[in-house]
């Protein structure tokens, strides 16, 4: 689950790190005064609009623009507020902004780029830093890999000094100083939050050093683990709905794993990989997927039938592929689902059935005597062929 | 004698007392596992599916002789279950639990690295482990579409080893051992760990492995195929269409920064001498060519 720069500011805040004052504004009289809060125009003071979107690179995108007087936050925020962002993380669609953060202006003399991260691969937290911030790190990776470097914390050892000397001296901080010691403290708040709340990452880009020699959290990326948000309720409350497509919204309610594609041909499936095969196989057949559904194991006729809804619901769908191999799933659950639904919405579009695995037969029957216009697939190649010819 | 479960397994359950536990319990005594037990703390005494339930697993494992445990407590309470077989010292873990927080399973891993081997996890969110020919299944697959074979399958997704089960069964194919491996992030056994094992059993004449996006195991188990592997090997990797950044279903399977694709790890299959199926469709007539 991931959160927007001004949360996850108020949640490091927590911790005593050095962060720019700011304050959320939704409209852009709310954006003029929160400049004057922070003393817009008076002796130089600038702050900085940045638009609150799951996205990096939104500087690019021109989401993050500098105000000098509070005049000039107002009219930023009139044009920024309602606005779609396009940036190389948001796809075609692009991202609209009802939310900004007004933060106050810093004197940057340089920036640095700080992340912590699961790795994966060797069941480890690891720190990535770099002396070259404020750029995207990927390109930083292609270009110069010598710039960044990568330690791993083993989190039944914890963070170590010897970890926090070989980052320091990495960013060119050195040892035994007070720029050494700001980045040790700021390294250890991160590893107890990272732990504290469950992160998937914390991304600091960047993390700057101030003329007055202070280091300070500009900009900062959370995302969390979604399965120990059971355990964090407080980050649970942090979700923005609005970031989420509705069908996914809708699909999450139900315990149901929904992501929204651009093609016209709805998907039911039970498992993660035979979803996503399933995706491929319509793909290799000419046909585009609407759809990734995976009902899971565990889904009971109500799931099935809100999942088959929120396909029947999608505009853009003009045919629908059900793919089942029952294990835990028995395929007489999905065709009651199946045929509740329909009940409901009614079924206009053409429908592909390939059932296999637990209660086989008896879903057939179902499905049978249910008088619904259905094509019943012998297998999944079969059924991709059939479905991907009726919606042409 | 296939891979890791056999006649020899004397299995118990952890969480044996709940609907899924008792269920899957029931349908592996029904396929032939020699079930010993259950373990249900503060259950201690009472008896599911007329077997004796036991307050610890080291309890259970003394009492039974059990050398296997399959895990079915809830994902709050699951990576506490798996360091407490792991502590008692059994051979052989199977975690069927879904949505178990990375942060425990990291520190699921680092015991498990303790044992030096002794203690072997498999999971967790993975349908399990089964080997036909010794009638032995740990886990929630559908017992009766395997046939016993020479073909061993290692794959990250439930569903999509069952289809390759169905095919190779439909080719009278057939299976020596299939282990499902999980779609989690961080988990107890890898490809290479599976293949190794199926390179070295004298059951198992080819495999069938199957990935899917996120991660770079696949790419990892590909190279190594290439350096010790002389069993033919059909691969697949699920979610070619899949798009960038978005997690498709397993908390695993997800695209970041561009990294952990189905084109990248194709390639690798490919150019370390895998028979690469493009189709799920293909699996089973994919191996039928493998094999000569």
């Amino acid at each position: 689950m991931n959160i927007h720069e001004y949360q996850a500011k108020e949640l490091l805040a927590q911790y005593g790190l050095n962060i720019p004052k700011g304050y959320l504004a939704q409209t852009a009289t709310e954006a003029e005064w929160a400049a004057r809060r922070l003393s817009c125009g008076k002796d130089g003071r600038v702050v900085v609009v940045k638009a609150q979107i799951h996205s990096g690179g939104r500087g690019k995108a021109g989401g993050v623009k500098l105000a000098k007087t509070a005049e000039d936050a107002r009219a930023i925020a009139e044009t920024l507020i309602g606005t779609t962002l396009y940036t190389n993380q948001t796809g075609p669609q692009g991202k609209k902004v009802s939310k900004l953060l007004i933060a106050e202006g810093c004197d940057i003399e340089k920036e640095f780029y700080l992340a912590l991260v699961v790795n994966r691969e060797k069941a480890t937290i690891g720190v990535m830093v770099s002396t070259e911030g404020g750029m995207d790190i990927e390109e930083v990776a292609e270009k110069h890999p010598e710039k960044i470097t990568n330690v791993d914390i083993d989190p039944t050892v914890g963070l170590q000094d010897f970890t926090l000397r070989k980052l320091s001296i990495a960013l060119g901080f050195g040892l035994g100083n007070t720029l050494s010691n700001q980045f040790f403290q700021i390294m250890k708040s991160l590893y107890l939050a990272f732990l504290r709340f469950d992160c998937d990452m914390i991304e600091i880009n960047p993390l700057i050093l101030t003329k007055q020699g202070h280091l300070a959290i500009l900009d900062c990326k959370m995302s969390f683990d979604a399965n120990a948000l059971y355990r964090h309720p407080e980050i649970q409350n942090l979700r923005d709905y609005e970031e989420d497509e509705p069908r996914e919204l809708e699909a999450s309610k139900f315990g149901l794993s929904y992501v929204s594609l651009d093609g016209n041909i709805g998907c039911l499936v039970n498992g993660a990989g035979l979803a996503m095969a399933t995706m491929d196989i319509i793909k290799q057949t000419g046909g585009q997927p609407a759809n990734f559904l995976d009902v899971g194991g565990g889904a009971n006729q109500e799931t099935v039938t809100q999942a088959f809804r929120i396909i029947l619901k999608d505009p853009a769908v003009k045919g629908i592929f059900v793919n089942i191999f029952g294990g835990i799933m028995k395929c007489d659950v999905i065709a009651n689902g199946i045929v509740a639904a329909t009940k409901e919405l009614g079924l206009k579009v053409p429908l592909v059935v390939r059932l296999e695995g637990t209660n086989v037969e008896l879903g057939k029957k179902i499905l049978n005597e249910s008088g619904l216009n259905i094509a019943s697939a012998s297998a999944m190649a079969d059924g991709a062929q059939k479905i991907v010819k009726l919606v042409q | 004698m296939a891979i890791l479960v056999n006649e020899n397994t004397k299995l118990i359950c952890q969480g044996i007392s709940g609907s899924s536990g008792k269920f899957h319990s029931e349908k592996c005594m029904e396929y032939g596992t020699n079930l010993v037990g259950g373990v249900v703390p503060g259950k201690g005494g009472s008896t599911v599916l007329d077997r004796p339930v036991f307050n610890t697993v080291e309890e259970a494992m003394k009492k039974t002789g059990a050398n296997a445990s399959m895990v079915f407590v809830p994902p709050p309470y699951a990576a506490d279950s798996i360091l407490e077989a792991i502590d008692a010292g059994i051979e052989l873990i199977v975690a069927i639990t879904e949505g178990i927080p990375v942060l425990d399973m990291l520190r699921v891993k680092k015991a498990l690295a303790h044992t030096n081997g002794k203690t072997r996890l498999i999971g967790p969110n993975c349908p399990g482990v089964i080997t036909p020919g010794a009638k032995c299944k740990i886990g929630i697959m559908p017992g009766h579409i395997h046939l016993p074979g020479r073909v061993g399958i290692v794959s990250k997704s439930g569903t999509l080893t069952y289809e390759a089960v169905g095919q190779t069964s439909a080719l009278g194919i057939g299976q020596s051992t299939c282990v499902g491996i999980g779609g989690d992030p961080i988990n107890g056994t890898s490809f290479i760990d599976v293949l190794e094992m199926f390179e070295h059993d004298n059951d198992t004449d080819a495999v069938i492995m199957i990935g899917e996006i996120g991660g770079n195991l696949e790419i990892e188990a590909a190279q190594w195929i290439k350096r010790h592997m002389k069993k033919p090997v059909v691969g697949f990797i699920a979610g070619q269409t899949a798009p960038k950044g978005k997690r498709m279903g397993h908390a695993g399977a997800i695209i970041s920064g561009g990294k952990g694709t189905a084109e990248e790890k194709i390639e690798a299959m490919k150019e370390c001498g895998l028979h690469v199926a493009m189709s799920p469709a293909d699996l089973g007539s994919m191996m039928k060519k493998a094999l000569g």
